[in-house]
């Protein structure tokens, strides 16, 4: 540790500059400092103090009531399995994906690669109309998987898809930059070892480039809990049936049962909050892994 | 023979990286792939590792057709330049890996990394990671990782070509030392022909894909078949015939004495070690160059004389400090030089065949 701090320089020179200058701090740098902080403050802890104030201004009983209805139990249930699938698809399928794009020479890569990021950019809204165009009742596949008494659209499979879609780049963009620097000379090793492919992506690949997938997932779930748009669309909406977290906030924000939508907030507010702390502490730990 | 490489070529896109390379190296001994980089013998070392397919050839591993063997039944070591160390496991680890992915007994596996460590005297670093260790440690552990499954044959990419000077002559005699206690057949690769020489038992030259020579280094060094060989191997001054066909400045010339008078008239040149040239005030009896000294560098030892003789042919001298201090030599001064021994190249522009490959002492 004091070997790190040593060569990095990082948290000794912070630490002089904020004990001893701090009272001489230059008109300009107060100024860009009161800027910085008074826009934090505007624009993401104010809200959320306001968020927190209103959920509890009417006491305890109402949130835990909220909490305790069927309908945010199955809201809350239903995020949950829809994360669940996504994190293990989309984890197994971005570190595939990743360890072809890295590894691998084909003549549409540089296309892959770009239609990877495609989720990103386009809005979760055109997500889910494009969904509903494919798999909808009149949809190109739909209408058959409807015929045989499968539904898609209005239905679980469908709330699925649309975020397996919208989540599809996290694990990808994060693992992709760790197995490049990642390299092949160990796995070239660990081959020559007479380890075969399979071990080797266990014993080897994998635990090189286990705290970038690990920091991936972690905003891979969050997105996935967060997720409203794509969902919205090919979900239907269907109290206690086909509704999400975030759109049990919706709900009874439209429907006026406040309370509701600020248990469901608070809940989905602690749990980013939860994750923002395991994100620093990962981000920390792909740093030191690539020091050494 | 362990490794026997025939006809072996490669190509990635247009770039011929090795072309018909055929050699073999002799069970036990410690042979050097030398050459600049871009000549192909990493390339020839990952073939015969079984890394990348060759286009066209073969690769014999003790007898046996190892050409469609894939890597992991190969039973070859391999050290990589930068050791391609896993990061996340311990030395321990590192150095069981192979037996372990060989299921090897646990008790078996301890008493055998417990040696190995011992052998390449890191016994006490086991429980450290390699990001603990220095580059020296950790090329020694690269060493008993590849050793530890008994590979046939060694293989060694650049092995020190990570490590600053003084810790890389260490590992240099190290490795000699520890091959003849092991005497694993071992091939590496380098760039560096002082590492050739003092590490090898034979070496092979390499250039643009292709094998130049093949012998003992000593050999290389003083019968070069090639003027590219000549450079490779340590200084050299190539001298062109035609130019040193010039009566005026010559005392007797020293080319005319070893080869004839009329070999000064061909289009080939003479090599002259620096080290294989000697300067006096006078001439002597023994055939001389007349030539001016531009320039005196010290080198410790021995001083580097730079020359121009028979107008604008550069010559350099390595003369020890004594002689030069005995001699008084300053720049600007006219000397007489005699060459102790010249050679001549075949296979130039045009091979003359009466005097390809000749060696006289003079």
């Amino acid at each position: 540790m004091a070997i790190n701090q040593a060569l990095t320089g990082e948290p000794n020179g912070f630490n002089r500059m904020s004990a001893s200058k701090w009272g001489s701090l230059p008109i300009g740098r107060w100024l860009l400092m009161t800027v910085v902080i008074g826009w934090f403050a505007v624009l993401i802890l104010v809200p959320t103090v306001a968020l927190a104030r209103q959920a509890f201004a009417a006491g305890l009983a109402p949130l835990g009531r909220a909490m305790a209805s069927d309908e945010f139990l199955r809201a809350f249930g239903m995020t949950i399995g829809i994360t669940l699938v996504a994190v293990v698809v989309n984890t197994i399928f971005g570190v595939c994906f990743a360890l072809v794009l890295v590894r691998q020479r084909f003549w549409c890569k540089t296309l892959a690669d770009g239609l990877v990021d495609l989720p990103f950019a386009i809005s979760p809204v055109v997500t889910g109309l494009m969904l509903v165009v494919l798999y909808g009742p009149d949809g190109w596949i739909g209408r058959y998987l409807e015929a045989g008494g499968f539904k898609v659209v209005y239905a679980l499979p469908g709330m699925i898809l649309a975020t397996l879609f919208v989540t599809l780049p996290f694990v990808v963009r994060g693992v992709v930059p760790v197995l490049q620097e990642f390299g092949v000379d160990q796995v070239e090793a660990a081959y020559i070892l007479g380890a075969g492919r399979w071990v080797t992506f266990w014993r080897v690949t994998l635990p090189s480039i286990r705290w970038g997938l690990a920091y991936s997932v972690l905003l891979l779930i969050a997105r996935s809990l967060g997720e409203f748009g794509a969902v919205m669309v090919v979900s239907g909406n269907l109290l206690g049936h086909t509704q999400t977290a975030t759109l049990y906030v919706h709900d009874g924000i439209e429907g006026f049962r406040p309370e509701g939508a600020y248990a469901a907030s608070l809940l989905l507010a602690a749990v980013s909050f939860f994750m923002l702390i395991g994100m620093g502490t990962l981000r920390k730990r792909v740093k030191t892994s690539k020091q050494t | 023979m362990s490794i026997v490489v025939e006809n072996l070529s490669k190509r990635f896109g247009t770039f011929q990286a090795v072309s018909d390379v055929s050699f073999e190296v002799p069970t036990g001994q410690l042979v050097a792939l030398l050459g600049p980089s871009g000549s192909g013998k990493s390339t020839i070392l990952r073939i015969i590792a079984g890394l990348e397919d060759p286009d066209t050839g073969r690769v014999s591993l003790t007898g046996e057709d190892a050409t469609s063997v894939p890597v992991q039944r190969r039973g070859v070591g391999f050290v990589f330049q930068h050791y391609a160390l896993f990061r996340h496991m311990t030395v321990r680890q590192n150095v069981a890996f192979g037996l372990e992915v060989r299921k090897k007994p646990k008790a078996e596996i301890d008493e055998k990394v417990d040696r190995l460590l011992k052998l390449v005297q890191l016994y006490g670093y086991a429980d450290r990671y390699p990001s603990q260790l220095s580059g020296g440690q950790r090329q020694r552990v690269a060493l008993a990782r590849s050793l530890a499954p008994e590979p046939r044959v060694l293989l060694l990419d650049e092995p020190f070509g990570a490590l600053d000077a003084r810790v890389r002559d260490e590992l240099r005699a190290w490795l000699r030392k520890l091959h003849d206690e092991v005497h694993v057949t071992s091939l590496f690769v380098t760039h560096d022909q002082q590492e050739a020489f003092e590490v090898s038992d034979q070496v092979v030259v390499l250039n643009h894909g292709r094998v130049e020579q093949y012998g003992p280094p000593q050999e290389l060094y003083e019968r070069p078949v090639s003027p590219f060989v000549a450079q490779f191997l340590g200084q050299v001054n190539a001298l062109p015939l035609r130019a040193l066909w010039n009566p005026q400045i010559l005392n007797q010339n020293p080319v005319d004495a070893a080869f004839g008078a009329e070999v000064l008239k061909s289009d080939e040149a003479v090599y002259v070690r620096p080290h294989d040239l000697d300067i006096h005030r006078e001439p002597s009896s023994r055939p001389c160059w007349r030539g001016t000294i531009n320039r005196l560098t010290p080198l410790g030892g021995i001083v580097r004389i730079e020359l121009s003789i028979s107008g604008d042919n550069g010559l350099q001298i390595d003369l020890p400090r004594d002689q030069q201090l005995a001699l008084g030599l300053a720049q600007g001064e006219d000397v007489f030089i005699s060459p102790r021994l010249v050679t001549t190249i075949g296979g130039s522009s045009e091979p003359s065949a009466d005097l390809a490959g000749k060696f006289y002492t003079i």
